[in-house]
């Protein structure tokens, strides 16, 4: 059975009103790209935004507190009086002294490990952790900085959250790049839909004046047309669907091979794969509402 | 259907003009009552083609007044349009069959068009196309059809849905003299159950063989009218509608010489 026949049984009112109308034999694999990249552009701002708002949350009430001496004794000294003070502190949940270990290990890639060096003689800051039970917003780290000036005045106090901003910034800004793609990719859909259906109207214009002169409704041939429009997004949508879910498995696994804390904070959740699966769905929606408005144009400008 | 005596189709001082040309069509003025057989003739170029698409619709006029089914036809909105063509028959002259259906799908689209249920399309139709001498051939496509078979499902497809009126644009002109008598029998039964029927030809032979018919004359766009029938308003020997309503019953299907299957209507 051809398209035409399949059309033609499936509905009264208009079976085998047009032959098969093809809005293109390009169309789904148009639609197929279309979805693909809209997928990976829609899964990566989401991933953007889960890692944003995870590093944020991380990171939120972090403050650093650096004593920052060239003599270690003083060093060492002001660093307990600080923590003692910090420790004492309503705004502070918790207090860490970083281990000089743990701050040697960190810095051992830049300043190397030949034997003979003492990590010891260079002027390493005391590093102290401090989480606040509230964000830390200029006021507290401010109040910090006073509470800490008394007993520790080599001392530096950070908001973590500082550090990131500009990571913030682009993150913020690769998440509108994102939205601004797909929006260009709806824009490309609509306009390869548009184009589509009108060289279909040329192609089947004949039979269309004959349908119209039988008494056959602009609604009538614009169904056949919707029909057609959904049936090549659906197929488009499904392999630009899959190819742009694996295409987010790949990624997904490089980034996570990385090791960093921002890249796992990036992974998707169940509502942003439901999200991710609504994009074809919409893409045949966009498809047919375009084509029936394509179509419907064209009509009215015939008897 | 109308009320006797109500016109189907009124003309007054209509013009067509392609353009910027000269006028295909000038003054023309005419009505046409339900249950009429008219016949249109004219030599090639007269204008009975533009005349005819001006009847089904496919043609707004230039100037003048068309009112059709009690409707003024010239402010029609779009949208009334494909009510008005599914109480038409067309026969076009190019036959203007969809070339991927096959001969059944053809007759059958002006039910499917109106939504008629597809269990209730075969036995009419193909009672149609046996009538027409097609049964056997009602899987073809039109391109593998010959010129008489293609105007016999034009014919069948613009009858099958029983209409109010019947425009046919030289409808014989490729079938031979038998078949041609068979399908003016055709228009003949159709017309005496009521449709109103227009048949546009150059056979003096055919429109002979009606002896009721009434003929409108083109020359260079201008309508004479010969048997004084179509004037505006028009003067009227009987009324128009008498011999429909006493030879309906009689001839419809119970002449004994096996009537066309005229038995479906959408209306």
């Amino acid at each position: 059975m051809n398209a035409a026949a399949l059309f033609g049984r499936s509905r009264e009112g208009e079976p085998g009103l047009l032959p098969d109308p093809r809005l293109g034999s390009p169309m789904p694999w148009v639609i197929a790209i279309v979805i693909a990249l809209t997928v990976i552009a829609a899964a990566s701002g989401l991933g953007l935004r889960n890692a944003g708002a995870h590093a944020s949350a991380d990171l939120n009430g972090g403050i650093t507190v650096q004593i920052v001496s060239a003599a270690p004794a003083a060093r060492n000294r002001q660093a307990d009086a600080a923590l003692a003070v910090l420790r004492r502190l309503p705004d502070v949940a918790d207090a860490q002294r970083v281990d000089q270990s743990q701050l040697e290990s960190l810095l051992e890639p830049w300043l190397g490990t030949r034997p003979g060096d003492t990590i010891d003689d260079l002027p390493i800051p005391a590093l102290i952790d401090v989480r606040l039970r509230a964000p830390a917003t200029p006021d507290r780290v401010s109040a910090l900085q006073t509470a800490l000036a008394g007993v520790a005045p080599a001392a530096r106090v950070d908001a973590q959250a500082a550090w990131l901003t500009p990571v913030f910034r682009a993150i913020a800004t690769l998440q509108w790049l994102a939205g601004g793609l797909i929006a260009l990719l709806t824009v490309a859909t609509i306009a390869a839909v548009v184009l589509a259906a009108r060289a279909a109207l040329v192609n089947q214009r004949e039979t269309i004046e004959i349908v119209h002169m039988l008494g056959g409704t602009d609604a009538q041939i614009a169904r056949v047309f919707q029909r057609t429009a959904a049936m090549e997004a659906a197929a488009g949508g499904t392999i630009g669907l899959i190819a742009g879910v694996v295409a987010i498995v790949v990624l997904s696994a490089q980034f996570s091979a990385l090791g960093s804390g921002m890249a796992s904070g990036a992974a998707l959740g169940w509502l942003d794969w439901v999200v991710i699966a609504a994009i074809p769905l919409c893409g045949v929606a966009l498809a047919v509402l375009t084509a029936r408005l394509t179509v419907l144009s064209a009509l009215r400008r015939m008897l | 259907m109308n009320a006797p005596d109500a016109e189907i189709v009124q003309f007054d001082n209509v013009g067509l003009r392609y353009g910027t040309g000269k006028e295909a069509l000038t003054d023309i003025s005419f009505t046409l009552y339900p249950g009429r057989f008219y016949f249109l003739t004219g030599a090639s170029g007269a204008g009975k083609t533009s005349l005819l698409k001006l009847l089904y619709l496919a043609q707004r006029p230039s100037r003048g007044l068309i009112r059709m089914f009690g409707t003024d036809a010239i402010t029609l909105p779009r949208e009334r349009l494909p009510g008005f063509r599914r109480r038409l028959g067309v026969v076009f002259q190019d036959f203007r069959l969809v070339q991927h259906l096959s001969a059944f799908d053809n007759v059958a689209l002006p039910l499917r068009v109106a939504g008629v249920a597809e269990r209730e399309i075969t036995k009419p139709v193909d009672e149609m196309l046996d009538w027409v001498g097609l049964a056997d051939r009602r899987h073809a496509r039109p391109a593998t059809l010959s010129g008489g078979e293609q105007q016999r499902v034009a014919i069948a497809r613009a009858v099958i849905a029983r209409p109010d009126m019947l425009v046919a644009d030289e409808p014989t002109g490729n079938v031979d003299p038998d078949m041609a008598l068979k399908l003016l029998r055709l228009f003949e039964s159709l017309n005496r159950l009521g449709t109103t029927v227009v048949v546009a030809t150059h056979d003096v032979h055919l429109i002979q063989k009606v002896p009721d018919s009434l003929i409108m004359r083109l020359d260079k766009g201008r309508l004479s009218d010969p048997t004084g029938a179509l004037r505006f308003p028009p003067r009227r020997t009987s009324t128009p509608t008498e011999p429909v309503l006493s030879a309906a019953p009689k001839d419809s299907r119970g002449d004994g010489q096996g009537g066309p299957p005229l038995g479906f209507a959408t209306k």
